[in-house]
């Protein structure tokens, strides 16, 4: 059967959040980050951030709300009992800090065969209140015997 | 930090409970992840790590070879392959394969129990700051 992109090139509603310092702290102890800047409001500060900063990875965090509607759309089809998280890359801009309020839109960039599997690859950017990108997103998902 | 260098290695062993701090912190409860008797319902071996909170060590590891600011962090780009379990140690290595004093590619792999389960982690740091 051959894979449905149909979907392709398909944007979906930003989703907008606002980041706590408590739940950087949570995320921050759940990975085990020990970097201060990630903890201590004073440290942050005498380095030049706003806040605590959310560690690079918190992007999962913020990013979740615009990915779910995008992976979940059934207009794209992920067969999610067959779907393994394949891939992901994230390159980073302004850093996050507790206060911020970050808007991530979430687009389907491409869907394809390749071997007999399925790759279905999504691209999310979120900027901050200032407009400024603080990071970008490709989600690659992976469904065997498309 | 010198083209050729292995970065110091990150060496982690996610207790029995990481999955459920993990899946609160992050927002992801899928039940692979933290109901043992649904993860060998769907044939796994039990219930699995987050592939995003091996990416984490990951990104941990890179930051601290680049000298410990999350800042200097630019650029991840991970394959996640086999699957995390906790309760067993979890070894990120790798190695610099470019630098220039202000910035660095690394390369890295995460392996428990002699198998990569996340690889081709490729990391670029710059600029590099002490903190």
């Amino acid at each position: 059967m051959a894979i449905d992109a149909g979907a392709k090139g398909k944007r979906y509603p930003a989703f907008s959040y606002e980041v706590g310092s408590e739940k950087i702290r949570e995320y921050a102890r759940a990975i085990g980050e020990e970097s201060p800047l990630c903890d201590d409001r004073e440290a942050a500060r005498a380095a030049g951030l706003r806040d605590v900063m959310a560690p690079p990875m918190f992007a999962v965090v913020y990013s979740a709300g615009a990915m779910a509607p995008a992976i979940l759309d059934p207009e794209v089809g992920i067969n999610f009992a067959l779907m393994v998280h394949g891939g992901q890359e994230f390159v980073w801009g302004e850093p996050v800090c507790a206060g911020d309020t970050i808007e991530t839109v979430a687009e389907c960039k491409d869907i394809y065969e390749k071997d007999g599997k399925g790759f279905y690859v999504f691209e999310s950017v979120s900027t901050n209140q200032d407009g400024q990108e603080v990071v970008r997103g490709t989600w690659t998902n992976i469904v065997r015997g498309v | 930090m010198n083209a050729g260098d292995s970065i110091p290695e990150l060496r982690v062993t996610p207790d029995r409970y990481l999955p459920h701090r993990y899946a609160g912190a992050s927002g992801d409860f899928n039940p692979i992840h933290i109901d043992r008797e649904f993860a060998t319902q769907v044939g796994l071996p039990g219930n699995i790590l987050h592939g995003l909170y091996g990416m984490a060590l990951v990104a941990r590891a890179a930051t601290a070879a680049g000298g410990g600011d999350p800042r200097s962090l630019r650029r991840l780009a991970v394959q996640f392959r086999g699957m995390g379990v906790p309760e067993q140690e979890i070894a990120v290595t790798g190695t610099v394969a470019e630098a220039d004093g202000e910035r660095a590619v690394l390369e890295t792999v995460a392996e428990q129990g002699g198998k990569q389960i996340i690889r081709n982690a490729v990391a670029e740091l710059g600029p590099l700051r002490h903190n």
